[in-house]
Formats: C-alpha cells, sequence, structure tokens
C-alpha cells in the first residue's frame, strides 16, 4: 500500500526544495558572474609590482591583504583564544567578571564595522599617532574579530567532554598540562573554524580600513606603510568607474583567496581529527 | 592496617547535605565495596578520597580523611595526592589519543621523558590489566577505537601506570556486557596484590563476589560496615538486609 501524503506536508517539502534550490542558484550565479566578468580581464600586467594609473596592478593590494590578515590573526588569535580558555576552564561559573565579559563580547560583535573604523583612527592613527598604517588597521580588525575567535573557542572548549577532563585530573595532571595535552587538541577543529570566520571578516572589510590602513596604492614598505587591501582596492576601483573590468578581476582574486585558505584550514583541522581518532 | 581512616565527614553540595557522619576504616591491599541505591552517596564519598570533589563548584567538605595518617584536606597538593590514589570511571573515558599516549599520558605528566623508561611502564601497565596480549602490535592505534571492554581495561591500565597505591573504581563494568565484566572482575582480584582497591557498585553479585570488605550506604549515611561474607549472610541492620535481599533500592 502506497503511504497517503497529506497536503501539508506536500507543501513543507515543497517549500524546504524551493529554499535549498535557491540559495544554490544564488550562489552559484553570483560566482558565475564574477567569474565571467573576471577571468577574461585577469591579465598579467594587474600583478606588476609597482601600480601606477596605467596597468592598475593588484600585486600591492595583494600583498597588503596577505599582511593585514596575518598581523591582524597574530594579535587576535591569542587572546581571543586565551581569553576563551580562561572562561571555561578556570573562571568559576557564575562569576561576575565572566558575566561582564561575555555581555561585552556580545556587543562588540553586535558593532557595525564602520564603529570600528572611526574608534581606530582616533585611537590608533591620531591618538598614537601610527599615522594610516598597515599596524593601524590590524588592531583595529583584531578588536573586530576578537569576540568571534573568543566565543567560538568558548563553545569548541565546551563541547570537549567533561571525562577527558576528569580522566587526567584523576591522573594527578595538573590543570595546565589537562588544558594543553587533552582538552585543546579535541578543540583545535571548533577553533579553526572560528578563525576561517576572522579570515573570511578580515578579507572582506573595507569601511574599517579605509579610515585606518588607507587606501594608498604602493606596496608596504613596513607596518607602518598606508596601503590598501584587495577589498578597499576593488572599492576605490569601482568608486573611479573608470576600472570596473579590473574590479572585477581583483573580486575573482579575492575569491581564490578566500576558497584557498578555507580548504588549507579544513585540511589542519582534518589533521587534527584524524590524529585524535 | 589501615590505608584510609575517615572520621566525622560532612559533604555538602552548597546547602544540601550529601553525606553525614561518615566514620570509616579501609583497609590495605584489600578490595572494599560501596553498596547502595542511586544517590545515596557512595560516588560522592569515593570522590572524597582523592578530591576529585574539588572540581564540583559548590562542593565543601569537613571532617577528617587521613591517608597513611595524613589529612588530605590539608597541606596536601592535589595532583601528588591522585597520583597515589587512581581512579577507574563509570564510563570508560580513555583520551583521543593512542593507545601507547594513553598509557604513558600519565607518567609524563609527571616529568618521566625518557623514551624506554616509558616504553616499560606501558608494557607493564598494559600487563597488569591484562591487554598486553591484545594490543601488543597495536600500541600505536587510537584507543577510541576498541571496544568498550578493552577501553576500560586501558583505563585501569592507564591509572596503573602512574604507580599509585589505592585504586578508586566507580562503577568500572556498569557500562559493559557480561563478558568483559568477568574479565575486570578477575583483573580486580589479581590487582589486590598491590593496589588498595575501592569499588562501587551497583550490582550485589558483584560486590559479594569480589570484595573482602562491603559498606552500605543509604541516604548519605554509612548503614553498616564489615566483612562482605558477613554482610551478605547476616546483615545486623534491617536496611542492609532489605536492599540486599531486593525489597528497595
Amino acid at each position: 500500500m502506497k503511504p497517503i501524503k497529506k497536503p501539508l506536508g506536500h507543501f513543507l517539502a515543497l517549500i524546504t526544495k524551493a529554499a535549498a534550490a535557491t540559495t544554490f542558484l544564488v550562489m552559484a550565479f553570483l560566482i558565475l558572474y564574477i567569474l565571467i566578468n573576471g577571468l577574461p580581464h585577469l591579465t598579467p600586467s594587474l600583478f606588476e609590482f609597482k601600480y601606477t594609473t596605467k596597468n592598475v596592478s593588484m600585486f600591492p593590494a595583494l600583498v597588503s591583504t596577505i599582511i593585514m590578515t596575518a598581523l591582524s590573526l597574530i594579535i587576535a588569535v591569542p587572546l581571543g583564544a586565551f581569553a576563551g580558555i580562561y572562561l571555561v576552564e578556570y573562571a568559576k561559573k557564575g562569576n561576575r567578571t565572566v558575566k561582564v565579559v561575555r555581555v561585552t563580547a556580545e556587543a562588540l560583535s553586535g558593532i557595525p564595522s564602520i564603529v570600528y573604523g572611526l574608534f581606530g583612527m582616533m585611537f590608533f592613527v591620531t591618538y598614537l599617532k601610527w599615522g594610516n598604517s598597515i599596524l593601524a588597521g590590524a588592531f583595529t580588525l583584531s578588536i573586530m574579530v576578537l569576540p568571534l575567535i573568543m566565543r567560538t573557542t568558548e563553545e569548541a572548549l565546551k563541547s570537549v567532554p567533561d571525562s577527558y577532563r576528569e580522566g587526567s585530573f584523576g591522573l594527578g595532571a595538573g590543570r595546565l598540562h589537562t588544558i594543553f595535552k587533552v582538552v585543546l587538541p579535541s578543540a583545535v577543529p571548533g577553533i579553526l573554524a572560528g578563525v576561517i570566520l576572522s579570515i573570511g571578516r578580515i578579507i572582506g572589510e573595507t569601511a574599517a580600513l579605509i579610515y585606518t590602513a588607507g587606501t594608498v596604492t604602493e606596496m608596504p614598505q613596513n607596518v607602518f606603510s598606508s596601503a590598501r587591501t584587495l577589498s578597499v582596492h576593488m572599492w576605490a576601483l569601482t568608486g573611479e568607474s573608470l576600472h570596473k573590468n579590473e574590479s572585477y578581476a581583483a573580486g575573482v582574486v579575492l575569491l581564490i583567496l578566500v576558497v584557498g585558505i578555507n580548504s588549507f584550514s579544513a585540511f589542519i583541522a582534518k589533521k587534527f581529527i584524524k590524529e585524535g581518532k | 592496617m589501615n590505608k584510609f581512616s575517615i572520621s566525622q565527614l560532612y559533604l555538602y553540595y552548597d546547602n544540601f547535605c550529601a553525606l553525614t557522619d561518615i566514620n570509616i576504616d579501609i583497609e590495605d591491599k584489600n578490595i572494599t565495596a560501596f553498596i547502595g541505591p542511586s544517590g545515596c552517596g557512595k560516588s560522592t564519598f569515593l570522590k572524597t578520597l582523592n578530591r576529585m570533589n574539588d572540581l564540583v563548584d559548590g562542593c565543601k567538605v569537613t571532617g577528617e580523611v587521613l591517608l597513611d595518617g595524613t589529612n588530605i584536606y590539608k597541606d596536601v597538593d592535589t595532583n601528588l595526592l591522585r597520583k597515589r590514589v587512581g581512579m577507574v570511571f563509570q564510563k570508560p573515558n580513555p583520551f583521543p589519543m593512542s593507545v601507547y599516549d594513553n598509557i604513558a599520558y600519565g607518567p609524563r605528566a609527571h616529568g618521566v621523558k625518557s623514551k624506554a623508561m616509558l616504553d616499560e611502564i606501558v608494557e607493564k601497565s598494559l600487563q597488569s590489566a591484562a591487554i598486553w596480549d591484545e594490543l601488543k602490535d597495536r600500541l600505536r592505534k587510537p584507543a577510541l577505537a576498541l571496544s568498550g571492554g578493552q577501553q576500560q581495561r586501558i583505563c585501569i591500565a592507564r591509572a596503573v601506570a602512574v604507580s599509585p597505591e589505592v585504586l578508586l573504581m566507580d562503577e568500572p563494568t556498569s557500562a559493559l556486557d557480561p563478558i568483559s565484566t568477568s574479565k575486570i572482575e578477575d583483573l580486580v582480584l589479581e590487582l589486590k596484590e598491590k593496589y588498595t582497591i575501592i569499588i562501587v557498585t551497583h550490582n550485589m553479585q558483584q560486590a559479594a563476589r569480589v570484595s573482602d570488605k562491603t559498606a552500605f550506604f543509604l541516604l548519605g549515611e554509612l548503614i553498616e560496615y564489615g566483612n562482605t561474607n558477613d554482610i551478605f549472610s547476616m546483615p545486623t541492620h534491617k536496611k542492609t538486609e532489605g536492599y540486599i535481599s531486593g525489597r528497595f533500592g
């Protein structure tokens, strides 16, 4: 006997399928659109070492993006991860400070990036006299992604079974040993997921950087040089409206960069999981 | 000789009194079983013996717990205490690493670095947990891929690896099948030669089979304590008799 399908069940199944299909189509369209518009203009001259108004090279911006991302992560990951470790492993439950830190982190993660940009401009650029620089940009961005890394670290640590901790303490291992040898290795994939999200936000950020790192097209000399990342580069090119094609080409490179970094992180996470099992 | 000597022990979770006026002496190189219905405090009491209760928020202990004459709630390094008083948990909880690393974990945590020494400890510990022959070719395999019974014996080997004096076992067979259970019971009887063993169990037959002494707990109180044979053949207390004969619990 064939099961009788109720009309409501039919309808709901249809809606879920339609939603999944729409999401996929939108994504596919977006990526194809960028590739079709960008790939033909991805010429070698776009990767010349020096930017001129003629070649509109994105190479300095590509280098700046990588430096900016690395620097922001170097600042934000240890801070965020250790803050998360403190909150989960050390702080007593119901502690006042913990509540304050959590509420603050939640509030911070809801603030629009332009506000971070304004703060960065007033504090790092003006007050600390760093000027428009990669350093000011990186510090601003690291404050921006700090709550994200802290929260994902917290969640990752919370998902490590307490029985691991008990087992370790039961053998007379200290807290530090327990955290670094048993808890953290199990939590690394979760923490990496947070880092990947942060990389996405850093690479995609424009508003906060225009005010802090500037829009200079030159190859950065050091961390105090002003520079533009690829996203800012795209924004600037589109704004000038003379270089739409080059802007699309930069979009393609951004896309490849993000996909590359994500698969690399996924690879590392997988390695950790394999070793654990 | 007494390994543990406990007097006037009270334990509170916030305002709830989980253990009331416990007085008990536990003999060296002997197997002592704690029995009683769920929530009677036997596991809680077990955890006061190596201060695992310290990890529970709002837990407070008063009274005296003497280990070889020293009060473990005064001036004792909990890490060293837990090295002397090892623990095996209800659910097998090997770490997500290889068999070898699981066993070597404790010694490494206490500063053993030499590869030769670790190799020796791992072999000896696995042998005393009667699992060396099964696993000697699979030391590099992840411990989590083993069966539940094997995992529990890994956990026993892991506890033995730091050469403790006492082994606390919190219902070590409740998550295992009958065959694994009987293997663990045989193992416990063998380990008695070297270690003082305290075992919490829900299984009355198990207590009768393996233990020399039995303590019966009810609602946070120690009702009766004596030789296992006496407790099971002629309990002096009505409540003990009721529990053993299966009238409640």
